[in-house]
């Protein structure tokens, strides 16, 4: 089979450091290849290569056995090459049609003729079963339309070689299994992918072959079906990795969280934790399994101190918080990873350093008399960098620089170094790659094997039924039920999660259940 | 001495730092001598206030008064001639008088009242050189202060609009309140008064000389409620009291509307195709003023520390010519209130009662 | 090529094609450029005098772009500098001539003090405004300079019996000074300058060595993640508000207490609080920067009026020239991006 696409012993350097060290990747026609890294192992900048947004210092590139320069994107573009990025490049108020064509719109005498192009754009979405309406305004229609969206503009433009950049990372189960059959769907009509991802179930199900690249530098091209997830892993990690977390048995003890009737509403005013009871002991991980949006949010920020409590009570080891001010919360023992941790979790435009004393910034030794210490802040900064194997420069570089990884290594760090009697992880491994989840999910269990709570939520399932002592299922802003890991399944969880009992039955108003302490 | 030197030495290292700044040394130096050499004529210079030069009201009357003097005395604009600076703000009115100072005018001018404290700080500095200030009283012994008595040419112009308002309402704009322009108000209510004390003048302040569109929304509120003649001392935004005034002739050409201009003859102001909005002005001939005095310094007559009155009897204020907008029975009329002030027989006060 | 080389270049790049447009409209509007520049130049260094006025006319600006950096760095966008420097301008002209009999050591502090206060009072409303209500502060601040404007006209008509000036403060309020004066040939160059260049490092403390300053930078860049580190993101606002304020109604006292020695009825507004914003910008905000800035805007400023003294080009042509000067060296991103790129073809070579 002949390749449409290849990248030889590309070198791309930013300054002193080398992003991409003598990597090769071919692309078959017709075939799925996926590109497997960690985040910041270099996937994106050898795309931005062969996209023409980067020039490389090394190395030649060939499309369809023609050696080319692609300088810029229109390039890429005339050759054939089209990029679904990650983040989608759209305009809200404009409708699906004026999105595709923008930068390329059709004219007649001097006025864009909407209605050619719209009729274009629907013979495309029916050729490749993408079900978009032409007419629609990209606010108003869902991520996974957007995405396919995203996909009708490389298509309008011609594109035979698609490159999908992370394309799962925002969509539901739902949206994933739909946009597998999408580019199914495309290779059958004789395009050629590149999926960029480090999802190793995605690759399993969709690729045709692998190829796997590690700090910059390529570590080699497998066939998908002569491999498993296990191998992949550590071909992307570089060393043995365990999807079953290990840990010994829990000793919980006594309370050190108690939740008594919770009520929180959100921002509207809605009720979206109701009557909530819930006890955390020492010693132990309590996972909260759910959907998002059954009040997960909401009751974290309560207990936090970051929303008000309608009613109900919150006690840390016996002490009331319940209203208190966060900077109390955090004092009486709590320590907080939270769930966005662009918008909560770290000053992006701060160092590294600033961020991670951003919890005790304000007490000795960090300053004193109200001056700071820099320099004990440097000291401390460092020490957490080296511990918690956040990847940066240094505790100067801004922390919006650090990848998502490494911004969310340097958050647990600074919130584990605390030492609190409860650790809050909401979400601790969203966007990150197995390494950096397998790190994460080791010091939770270290803090529980220390005799501290642990709190965590997810939307995982792998996740919360690894890493819990103990399961609470909320749904509609209630734990509906309360389960031991090793007595359970998906299966339980799923229903639990989506609103039914055990029995099977629709229950919005569990009562009996929702009281639930083991 | 020492602190020239200190100020010399502070500019070369200065200087030193950029070929620009060798140019620039180097250019002062040759200047200076010529300085020296040249100085055979009388010179003389001026400092506006923040109208600029171009204000069609007391600044350019300033200025062409110097130009007429320099005229008279073959002085081309330039050092050891004539010349002006325009002042931006308050703060370079300091600024200014000392660059014209520096320069080695023979009298330098400060036009306003509003330079009087920059002009007795700079004329306190300066005991060798000689200033003048328009419109304001500066107690030093190498100041000429010039004053005018605008409540006598306002006293004429409230006259004129008493006789010829057919609606007995008038309207008086003010610029800010301040002496002089209290001093236009006074004279105008109390000529009003003297034809019929009936008649109703609505009076208005602008806050600020340089708002046209205030003067305009100001005329246009004074028009509406029936008065038919506006008196303005207001400068530029006196000039939005004109626009008012030309839109309603144009909107309707039978429409009774009149404006009295000031300061200078502000007839071209008011010209509407072939009519014309301009009543008559309230001259006030700061060019006059201008040149007497250079020619008293030039002649070493400078009268230092002395206040000089231009009123109705020295020339110093009048009303321009209304080119046929006033009858002429009404002008003599105008005249012997004209004579009977000129004569003493009416003191025309200073401040509204 | 090197970041320092290129930190260093820039400016000087800016400065240098600045002056070369501003040649071409000189040139084209049949003026002198040599002749016009050298004006210029002696305008700003010429002798003792001009250094000493080009110094007092870069004093008010420091403190005007102090007080808008210190709120952009705090995430607020103060356009009210401008009335917080009129009210604290009438603010110390009036201690300046209502007390008499106080020793200098005490009358001067006190004016510049209550000069402070009253700009501080003009920004703590809007920033209760912003903290409370979630007013926006530019609106409010711009509002707030109307009413500065109109209320010190109102107050100096009152204390003044209906005149347009409060009459010159007493000498023990003064920031004059005869050394200063005598020293450069008696320019306005008042004691004012050594004020600025304490403020400047004030704001440098604040924002870089305290832990308040710590609390209001992260307010400014993220209020979601200082809340969720404990701060108070109200109060932080006001405070921010509250010091950029005092700022700018230090910028008013150098005017009533060194340039003027008196508050009088204006007709507009004065521009130094607006050319803050641009001596902020200009200065990336910093402390340093400022003065860079402000040594740029008032410099020039100053320096543009003896162009038509000297070189008779008129104000009109002499506006342009500075602005397209200002403009660009506030462009130097577009200059960065050239040097950049002409340094990546040689090293393509």
């Amino acid at each position: 089979m002949e390749h449409v696409i290849e990248m030889l012993n590309i070198r791309k350097e930013f300054g002193n450091f080398v992003a991409n060290d003598n990597i090769t990747l071919q692309l078959k026609k017709g075939e799925i290849h996926a590109l497997l890294g960690e985040n910041g192992a270099g996937k994106s900048t050898l795309m931005n290569v062969l996209f023409g947004l980067y020039q490389p210092e090394g190395g030649e590139i060939r499309v369809r056995g023609q050696e080319v320069k692609i300088t810029d994107p229109n390039v890429a573009n005339n050759l054939g090459i089209g990029m679904v990025h990650q983040h989608f490049m759209l305009v809200e108020d404009f409708s699906v049609t004026e999105n595709i064509i923008l930068g390329s719109e059709p004219t007649k005498g001097g006025m864009i003729s909407v209605k050619a192009a719209a009729k274009k754009v629907q013979e495309l979405s029916e050729l490749y079963n993408l079900n978009v309406d032409p007419y629609a305004k990209i606010e108003d229609i869902s991520v996974g339309m957007q995405q396919r969206v995203e996909i009708l503009k490389t298509l309008y433009r011609g594109a035979e070689i698609l490159i999908f950049d992370e394309p799962t990372a925002s969509l539901t189960p739902q949206e994933i299994t739909e946009l597998i059959q999408i580019m199914r769907r495309l290779i059958e009509e004789g395009k050629s992918i590149i999926l960029i991802t480090h999802k190793l179930k995605e690759i399993m199900d969709v690729s045709d072959r692998v190829t796997v690249i590690r700090k910059g530098k390529g570590i080699g091209t497998v066939i998908t079906s002569e491999t498993n997830p296990n191998d992949l892993a550590s071909l992307m990690v570089g060393r043995q990795v365990e999807f079953k977390t290990v840990k010994g048995v829990a000793n919980p003890t006594t309370d050190v969280l108690e939740i008594k009737d919770l009520v929180v509403c959100d921002y509207r005013g809605v009720e979206k934790v109701k009557s909530l009871n819930l006890q955390v002991r020492k010693g132990e991980i309590v996972g909260i399994a759910g959907i998002d949006g059954n009040g997960q949010s909401e009751l974290i920020e309560a207990i936090t101190g970051l929303r008000k409590v309608k009613s109900g009570q919150v006690f840390m080891n016996g002490q009331e918080i319940t209203g208190q001010r966060p900077r109390k919360v955090t004092e009486s023992g709590v320590g907080h990873i939270p769930q966005d941790r662009h918008k909560h979790g770290l000053v992006l435009d701060f160092p590294v350093g600033h961020n991670i004393a951003l919890q005790t910034y304000y007490s000795s030794p960090n300053s004193k008399n109200g001056f700071m210490d820099y320099s004990a802040i440097s000291k401390k900064a460092n020490e957490i960098i080296r511990k918690y194997d956040v990847r940066t420069q240094g505790d100067h570089e801004p922390a919006r620089a650090l990848s998502g990884g490494n911004q969310q290594k340097a958050i647990i760090g600074r919130e584990i170094d605390r030492d609190p009697d409860l650790l809050i992880a909401a979400l601790p491994t969203r966007g990150l790659d197995v390494g950096a989840i397998e790190f994460i999910h080791q010091r939770l269990i270290e803090q529980r094997d220390k005799g501290k709570a642990v709190l965590l939520i997810s939307f995982e399932l792998d996740e919360v039924m690894n890493v819990s002592d103990r399961i609470a299922v909320i749904y509609d802003g209630q734990i509906v039920d309360t389960l031991d890991p090793l007595q359970t399944n998906e299966q339980e969880l799923g229903l639990l999660m989506a609103g039914q009992t055990k029995n099977g039955t629709q229950s919005t108003q569990v009562k009996e259940e929702g009281s639930t302490h083991v | 001495m020492t602190k020239r030197k200190f100020g010399l030495a502070l500019s070369m290292v200065l200087a030193a730092s950029t070929i620009l700044g060798a140019c620039g040394a180097d250019k002062e130096e040759t200047k200076k001598g010529n300085g020296g050499e040249e100085k055979n004529d009388f010179s003389v210079a001026m400092v506006t206030d923040v109208g600029g030069v171009d204000d069609k009201s007391f600044n350019q009357s300033a200025w062409e008064g110097i130009k007429e003097f320099g005229a008279d005395n073959g002085l081309e604009k330039g050092d050891g001639g004539i010349d002006y600076l325009q002042s931006k703000s308050d703060a370079d009115y300091n600024t200014n008088l000392n660059k014209l100072v520096r320069r080695d005018f023979d009298l330098v001018f400060g036009v306003g009242y509003k330079m009087q404290e920059s002009v007795e700080e700079i004329s306190k500095q300066k005991q060798d050189n000689k200033f003048a200030i328009i419109d304001s009283v500066v107690d030093q012994p190498n100041v000429a202060s010039v004053l005018f008595k605008e409540q006598e040419g306002s006293y004429l112009a409230g006259v004129a609009a008493a006789l010829m308002t057919k609606s007995k309402k008038i309207g008086f704009v003010g610029g800010m309140e301040s002496d002089v322009i209290e001093r236009f108000e006074a004279g105008f209510l109390e000529g009003v008064k003297a034809v019929d004390p009936s008649i109703k003048v609505d009076v208005q302040y602008a806050g600020a000389f340089d708002k046209a569109e205030l003067g305009k929304t100001t005329a246009n509120r004074m028009y509406s409620s029936g008065v038919d003649i506006i008196f303005h001392a207001a400068g530029g935004t006196g000039n939005g009291v004109f626009a008012e005034a030309k839109e309603l002739k144009t909107k309707n050409p039978d429409s009774y509307v009149w404006v009295i201009g000031v300061d200078s003859d502000q007839y071209e102001e008011g010209a509407v195709g072939d009519t014309n909005v301009t009543l008559t002005s309230m001259l006030k001939r700061v060019d006059i003023a201008v040149q007497d005095l250079t020619k008293l310094a030039m002649e070493d007559k400078f009268p230092g520390g002395e206040t000089s009155v231009y009123g109705l009897a020295e020339d110093g204020v009048a009303l321009a010519d209304s080119r046929g907008a006033i009858p002429e029975d009404v002008l003599a009329q105008i005249d012997e209130y004209a004579k009977k002030i000129a004569d003493g027989d009416v003191v025309v006060p200073e401040t509204v009662e | 090529m090197s970041n320092r080389l290129v930190n260093i270049l820039v400016p000087g790049v800016s400065v240098i094609l600045g002056l070369l447009v501003g040649a071409v409209v000189m040139m084209v509007s049949g003026y002198d450029p040599v002749e016009g520049y050298i004006a210029l130049w002696n305008g700003i260094f010429g002798d003792a005098y001009t250094i000493g006025e080009t110094i007092r006319q870069i004093t008010p600006y420091i403190l005007a772009g102090l007080a808008v950096a210190f709120a952009f760095r705090t995430g607020l966008f103060n356009i009210g500098v401008e009335g917080q420097l009129i009210v604290g301008w009438f603010a110390a002209a009036y201690v300046g001539i209502t007390f008499d009999e106080l020793p200098k050591m005490i009358h001067l502090p006190l004016a510049i003090i209550a000069a402070a206060l009253a700009g501080a009072l003009w920004g703590f409303i809007p920033g209760l405004l912003k903290a409370k209500f979630k007013v926006h502060e530019v609106i409010v601040t711009i509002m707030m300079n109307y009413i500065a404007l109109h209320t010190s006209n109102a107050l100096i008509r009152a204390v003044s019996d209906g005149g347009d000036n409060t009459g010159g403060i007493n000498p023990t309020a003064s920031l004059r000074s005869e050394f200063l004066e005598n020293m450069t040939d008696f320019s306005r160059l008042h004691y004012g300058i050594l004020i600025a260049l304490a403020m400047v490092l004030v704001m440098w403390l604040i924002l870089e060595k305290t832990t308040r300053g710590f609390e209001l930078k992260a307010v400014g860049l993220n209020q979601h993640a200082s809340e969720y580190a404990g701060m108070n993101v109200n109060k932080n606002i006001i405070l921010a508000m509250v010091i950029s304020g005092a700022f700018a109604g230090l910028a008013g006292a150098m005017e009533a207490l060194g340039t003027f020695g008196y508050a009088s009825v204006k007709g507009g507004f004065t521009g130094i609080g607006f050319d803050g914003i641009a001596v902020a910008l200009l200065g990336a905000n910093t402390p340093l920067g400022v003065i860079f800035g402000a040594t740029l805007f008032g410099s020039l400023k100053y320096g543009a009026t003896n162009m038509p003294n000297e070189a008779g080009i008129p104000e009109e042509i002499v506006s342009i020239i500075i602005a397209i000067i200002i403009f660009f060296v506030a462009s130097g991103y577009v200059i960065r991006l050239l040097l950049e790129r002409f340094s990546k073809k040689k090293e393509a070579k």
